[in-house]
């Protein structure tokens, strides 16, 4: 009962046969040998699977493979050349934003969401709304808009980066890697 | 008194030397080392507490397309020795905990094995069980082994004569270890050579464990443990998911089998920390010294297996007080196994001790500081030995400084802002510093340096780094020029990463086999050159008391109309000897703390008495905390060596951190609030009109 899928993996293209049940998770590590993301809950409730899918974050034990086709998906293995590290790797290292190493790149995979998401504008749950230039009248049920980067202040990283346990503890840290690459200045 | 290792590498902030893989996903986990063609392992499982299988149907499943195998208890390999009640599976038909393994399917996917598991037919007999923990059951007894009591002078004569008197009782729920890489082993057999790639932390225990039981030569098995995805204790002492692997992997000589345990049954098979109640009484003077000094602390077991969460040990000998009386029980209930997690007894006993100090404090109108500086014992209550470093009141003085102590208002509900209510507290933190013996090390010359080989392990505690250090120290050589290798059973012995004996246990070997290389090579050793190190027993343990001690402080807010309560900053200082690694030792402290958090605030296991198991059994439910939870957490050290731990100076740092940050929290809100929480974890409902 295999289906054809077609993924583009860290910039490698890939044709598979898979089982409509295999998540893409599944298809990475089991059918692909890539274990860079990794399994800790299976169910959503972990964030150790993120991985970028066509550029967004997600995880992957929640998506099941044979509906992706076409889809570029990057680790964290991905956001960088062989035998280089990206800045955001590095600002982990720096920061010793990680213990146990397991939830590390689907933090790292997260945080690259994080930051493209504030520099695209997009709110969390806490950030303020933007003034409305019309004042209230029958449109103030429309979605605000947001149309400049939202600052990623300590509150907001910790916000945004909740969807991604470390049970080592590791959060101040991460908060420190990512506050450096938001380019704040340090505390 | 041992010869300190000179520091040059130790003391320095080095990057973790396997962060660059772990950060690209890239160093092996336990899963994830290939194998050919691997069989995946779905489990089956007990849905009763106790009873027996009357019959098992697996024929459905076996039909289905890929499925190779379903063993059960009728056709499982036996085992050469059945008496680990958590480790002898699949021998017979008893129940003893729901969640318990009654066999395994083998297929080709892991989603064919899920699928056939599904389809396997269990009929069971139940019997009566019994798993609602009471601290006042009739069952709860002395441990195994006989009770250690302590009672010493007049207790109670001393209790009712007392000028301020304590008596509360104070519980902790069940907790789970929760690391994130699930517990994971791939086996294969080779003729009569077991291989498990596992996720363990301690290769060489676990082989000594397993072996006997499998009835087989320690020498023809192997441990492949490189990286391990966190175990905080869990994965200290073999567990029945290793053996389920290693006995399916039996029945298919030749092929690997896959098995990586679902979160959701964790909860049941890999450990937890087991519930307490506790009793403390204290009798006082109204200037605060202790007269009578009493804990009685009863624990959650299995009757699979006995484990005692053994809450007393701090109230041993943290606090002056002639007259004493300490008793451990533990109530054997139709439940899963506990084992150790993060600091087994001292982090729940620090729990309603420390707490209790807080009320004595307010019952004598006394800073809690001071109450514990007034009741300083001179020589271990416990022992009668005298303290090696005992360095609390420092720890306690210096973090009062460095958290602002001096400017609180001690009185309850002092502090209001915008609805919320404001509050700070304080806690002490211990934990004993042990080193084990026995641990080798194999140091050879090689073209680009030193293989420096001993078959430790690495949790995130930082052992591939802080080892290289020490042994870059040893051979007083660069960390660079150090090739490390652990993780492995081929690799000389070493003692587990457990009961924060770690790094210093391991580095005794390690010095050992420098100092012994250096003597027997020179400085310009030929390419080849060996020399090997075995770490001895530590004789300054029987003449000291060995502990660490620590202090937290902990602000916290609650939210007046809700009772939503959270933490806005927290602040460790830890005596711990020699820091061998700045950055990652300051990573270990907060992240103790930050469990300790989780202790306070969130974790709590519910326990349902008609299933008998933990129905919040996943990371949805039961509750860790996320980044937004945790704000400011400092971590702090006293800047000392201890000589009298070892050569390397250092008493250990893995779970001092964890001990007494839930009491710093609890007394926060205590102080925030006026509401005095004695059952952990601190809800919000606590602090709502009644």
């Amino acid at each position: 009962m295999g289906h054809p899928v077609h993924l583009v993996i860290d910039g490698q293209e890939h044709a598979l046969t898979l089982d409509p049940r295999t998540t893409l998770l599944d298809a990475l590590r089991d059918h692909l040998g890539n274990t860079s993301p990794k399994k800790g809950c299976d169910h959503g409730q972990c964030g150790a699977c993120t991985v970028l899918v066509d550029g967004r974050r997600m995880n992957s034990c929640l998506l099941l493979a044979v509906t992706l086709d076409g889809a570029e998906v990057t680790t964290s293995d991905g956001l960088a050349g062989a035998d280089e590290l990206s800045e955001l790797h590095q600002a982990f290292l720096d920061n010793d934003a990680f213990q146990c190493g397991y939830c590390t790149p689907g933090q790292i995979c997260s945080a690259a969401g994080v930051l493209q998401e504030a520099a695209d504008g997009r709110p969390s749950v806490i950030t303020d709304d933007p003034p409305r230039a019309d004042g209230p009248g029958p449109e103030q049920h429309d979605p605000p808009e947001f149309d400049r980067p939202v600052e990623l202040t300590d509150e907001e990283i910790r916000e945004r980066m909740s969807g991604n346990l470390c049970r080592c503890g590791a959060y101040v840290g991460i908060v420190d890697a990512l506050r450096q690459l938001a380019g704040q200045e340090q505390r | 008194m041992s010869e300190l290792l000179r520091a040059t590498a130790i003391g320095t902030d080095l990057t973790r030397v396997e962060g660059p893989a772990k950060v690209r996903g890239r160093a092996p986990y336990a899963y994830e080392h290939p194998l050919e063609e691997p069989l995946h392992l779905h489990p089956l499982c007990a849905t009763i507490a106790r009873g027996r299988v009357s019959s098992i149907d697996a024929s459905a499943a076996s039909a289905l397309d890929g499925v190779v195998r379903v063993i059960t208890h009728h056709d499982a390999p036996r085992l050469a020795d059945t008496d680990d009640g958590e480790l002898a599976i699949l021998q017979d038909e008893r129940i003893g905990f729901r969640g318990q393994y009654l066999g395994a399917v083998l297929a080709e996917t892991p989603e064919i094995a899920r699928q056939a598991a599904d389809l396997v037919v269990i009929e069971t007999d139940a019997e009566h069980h019994d798993a609602e923990f009471r601290p006042d059951h009739p069952g709860a007894r002395a441990p195994e082994g006989g009770a250690d009591d302590v009672r010493t002078g007049q207790f109670d004569t001393a209790l009712a004569a007392a000028e301020i008197v304590l008596d509360q009782r104070y519980s902790t729920p069940i907790e789970h270890n929760n690391p994130m890489e699930p517990h994971t082993t791939s086996a294969r057999w080779d003729g009569d050579t077991l291989t498990l790639w596992t996720s363990t932390q301690g290769a060489h225990p676990a082989k000594q464990t397993l072996a006997p039981i499998l009835g087989i030569d320690p020498e023809r098995l192997r441990i492949i443990s490189p990286h391990v995805g966190g175990g905080f204790g869990s994965k200290g002492l073999p567990h029945a998911d290793m053996m389920l692997a290693a006995l399916a992997a039996q029945v298919v000589p030749g092929r690997a089998v896959k098995y990586a345990v679902t979160r959701q049954h964790m909860f049941a098979v890999t450990g937890y920390r087991a519930p307490t109640s506790q009793h403390v009484r204290i009798g006082a003077r109204v200037d605060g010294t202790i007269t009578a000094f009493g804990f009685d602390a009863v624990s959650m077991s299995s009757r699979t297996k006995e484990f005692p969460e053994q809450a007393i040990k701090p109230a041993r000998q943290m606090y002056a007080g002639a007259h004493r009386h300490i008793t451990q029980r533990v109530l054997p209930l139709d439940v899963a196994v506990p084992s150790w997690m993060r600091a087994p007894g001292e982090a729940p006993g620090m729990v309603g001790l420390e707490i209790a100090m807080d009320e004595l404090a307010d019952a004598c109108d006394l800073d809690p500081i001071e109450l514990r500086a007034r009741n300083e014992p001179e020589l271990d209550p416990d022992t009668g030995l005298p303290f090696n470093q005992r360095r609390l009141l420092d720890c306690l003085r210096e973090g009062a400084e460095r958290f602002g102590w001096a400017e609180r208002d001690p009185r309850p509900r002092s502090h209001h802002q915008d609805g919320w209510l404001i509050g700070t507290g304080v806690a002490s933190a211990t934990y004993p510093a042990f080193r084990q013996p026995g641990s080798k090390a194999l140091i050879r010359s090689v073209a680009s340096g030193y293989e420096v080989a001993i078959g430790a392990a690495d949790l995130g505690t930082g052992t591939w780094t802080a080892l290289t250090q020490v042994a870059a120290d040893a051979l007083e050589v660069e960390p660079e020029q150090i090739q490390l290798a652990i993780g492995d059973t081929a690799l000389p012995h070493a003692t587990v990463a457990g009961g924060s004996t770690g790094l210093a246990s391991w580095s005794a070997a390690v010095i050992t086999a420098g100092r012994a290389f250096r003597r027997e090579h020179g400085t310009s050793p030929a390419v080849g050159a060996e020399s090997t190190g075995e770490a001895g027993k530590n004789p300054a343990a029987q003449e000291l008391a060995m502990h660490s001690y620590g202090a937290h402080f902990g602000q916290v807010r609650i939210h007046e109309p809700t009772g939503e309560i959270r933490l806005d900053r927290m602040l460790g200082v830890f005596s711990a000897g020699r820091i061998i690694n700045p950055r990652t030792a300051r990573s270990q402290f907060i992240g103790g703390m930050t469990m300790g958090v989780g202790m306070a605030l969130h974790e709590k296991g519910e326990l349902d008495p008609r299933f008998g198991h933990v129905v919040n059994h996943d990371l949805a439910e039961y509750h860790v905390p996320v980044n937004a939870d945790i704000r400011e957490i400092e971590a702090h050290w006293l800047d000392e060596e201890d000589p009298q731990a070892g050569p390397l100076g250092a008493r250990g740092i893995g779970e001092i951190g964890i001990v007494g940050a839930a009491a710093a929290i609890a007394n926060a809100a205590h102080h925030a609030t006026g509401v005095r929480v004695r059952e952990l974890p601190v809800f919000g409902d606590a602090f709502l009109p009644r």
